[in-house]
């Protein structure tokens, strides 16, 4: 329901939202119909138009894009996210050195367009004397600078955790380091979860980015689909829809997770310290690269 | 050093024209997230569907499918505009999106009561909307807004995969022509680090000028 109107309506506000609801859906289905119109007008709808995307040929040559697509996301998450942790942990470090070192790294990738990185990894590196293939460039440059957000998320989960853990853990005569790897961390992780599984939304989306130094995923045959039938509305939207499909798919297991969590810790998966350096990271980061 | 002195014009032209898809995306984003945000915690369910549909459905698509399906698929339907503005309207619809949920998530920081008392006095739901909630739901949602701008501006790159020839552009195109990939990349960073710094800070300074302290 509505979160601004709190309470149940009266006679005269039901009313008047029953008329809304009416005049809205008039409305909106208009928009619908105008835009069906539009399609079938210049023959769009054609059945001829769209039934290529049912060929085996190009099913398999579709699947297999998505396929590059979530093997170039899955092998950057890795390093991403064990760099993340590296830079969360420099940032919190008690040495000057290493905190400047960590947080100038977060800084810079994080103002850096993605496209500008990736372009550079391809066409840059091969300048400076060592090539990189396309699914490599796309690999170096999605960990570089998921790096640098994974830090920044990691630095606000261990900072969202309560004080009195660590504190207890160095009572116990644990060294600093203990405390953090044996106690902190894995509680940091925990709560991080649905982040990091959105913010893996996120990298899966910018796999997209592979396009443009002429790696094979899914935007790519796409284009080729559509280019080869001259129909490049219908492999677009075929494109759109299976990306769709993947990425609701994560996001509603990151939404129920989250859900989970914060039934778990009662007061939210991220509160006290750090909660709205989350939040800002949480707006920033979902939109991120792309 | 001297690659970046001598296509000086061209980066300065690519900033400008950066600068402009930035501004007027962002100005459209701003309007569909206020609109879409309305819709969204509206009390007319048609409305809050519709508000839904559109939020999941471009957040879970990549900016360049958009991108592509705009300046691509949708001339075959003949819906067909240049490049700059098909970049404009995509970013704002991408972006918008984005600023809908963040404004909705602003809403929900508004105490019950104030939508309480509007109502109490007789406001209608528009009124309460544009009179009471959204003036404050609007204070709290500033830093996050500015991330999105920043986000928004690193995001315009794409444009130069449907042929606008901004910043990203110019970068591309230099560091293929020319042999100091590292120059052209300093270059870029400064053209983008500057607008995302001085976005930034002006958004800091609203945020400090319009924020409630609670």
């Amino acid at each position: 329901m509505s979160v601004v109107l709190g309470d149940a309506l009266g006679p005269r506000g039901r009313r008047r939202t029953a008329i809304a609801s009416v005049v809205s859906s008039a409305v909106l289905l208009g928009l619908l119909i105008i835009a069906l119109r539009r399609l079938s007008a210049t023959g769009q709808l054609d059945a001829a138009k769209w039934s290529f995307l049912v060929k085996p040929l190009v099913i398999r040559f579709l699947l297999g894009g998505l396929g590059n697509t979530l093997r170039a996301a899955a092998v950057a998450i890795v390093p991403a996210v064990t760099i993340g942790t590296v830079l969360a942990l420099g940032r919190l470090s008690r040495k000057a050195p290493v905190r400047l070192a960590a947080n100038a790294y977060v800084q810079f990738f994080r103002a850096l367009p993605l496209f500008i990185l990736i372009i550079f990894m391809f066409y840059g590196v091969s300048k400076l004397g060592t090539d990189l293939s396309p699914y490599w460039a796309l690999v170096a440059g999605l960990s570089i600078y998921n790096a640098a957000v994974f830090g920044e998320i990691f630095r606000a989960g261990i900072l969202s955790l309560d004080r009195g853990q660590s504190e207890a853990a160095l009572s116990l005569g644990m060294r600093r380091r203990q405390a953090m790897w044996l106690v902190v961390l894995p509680q940091a992780y925990r709560r991080m979860i649905p982040t990091i599984l959105s913010q893996s939304v996120t990298l899966l989306k910018d796999t997209s980015l592979g396009f443009t130094v002429t790696y094979e995923e899914l935007l790519r045959r796409g284009v080729f689909v559509g280019a080869a039938g001259k129909d490049p509305l219908q492999a677009f939207v075929a494109v759109a829809l299976i990306y769709l499909a993947v990425n609701m798919t994560l996001s509603r297991a990151a939404r129920r997770l989250e859900i989970r969590q914060r039934r778990r810790y009662r007061a939210g998966s991220i509160d006290i310290a750090g909660a709205e350096d989350l939040q800002a990271v949480a707006a920033g980061a979902s939109m991120g690269g792309t | 050093m001297s690659v970046l002195i001598h296509n000086l014009g061209a980066f300065g032209a690519g900033f400008r024209t950066t600068l402009a898809l930035t501004l007027a995306s962002f100005a459209g984003a701003l309007a569909i997230g206020l609109v879409v945000a309305s819709m969204r915690v509206s009390p007319v369910a048609p409305l809050r569907a519709a508000g839904t549909a559109y939020v999941e459905t471009i957040r879970n698509i990549p900016l360049l499918v958009l991108l592509f399906l705009f300046f691509f698929g949708f001339p075959k339907m003949g819906i067909q505009y240049p490049p700059f503005p098909s970049a404009v309207i995509v970013m704002a619809a991408y972006t918008g999106s984005f600023v809908a949920e963040t404004i909705r998530s602003g809403v929900n920081t508004v105490a019950r009561g104030q939508a309480e008392a509007a109502r109490a006095i007789g406001l209608t739901f528009p009124q309460s909307l544009r009179l009471v909630v959204l003036p404050q739901a609007l204070r709290a949602v500033v830093a996050p807004i500015g991330n999105l701008f920043i986000a928004l501006v690193k995001n315009t790159a794409l444009a130069s995969t449907i042929a606008v020839v901004e910043l990203g552009s110019v970068y591309t195109r230099l560091i293929t022509e020319t042999a100091q990939p590292v120059a052209i990349l300093f270059g870029a960073t400064v053209g983008y680090l500057a607008l995302a710094l001085t976005g930034g800070w002006i958004f800091a300074e609203i945020e400090h000028k319009v924020a409630i302290k609670r």
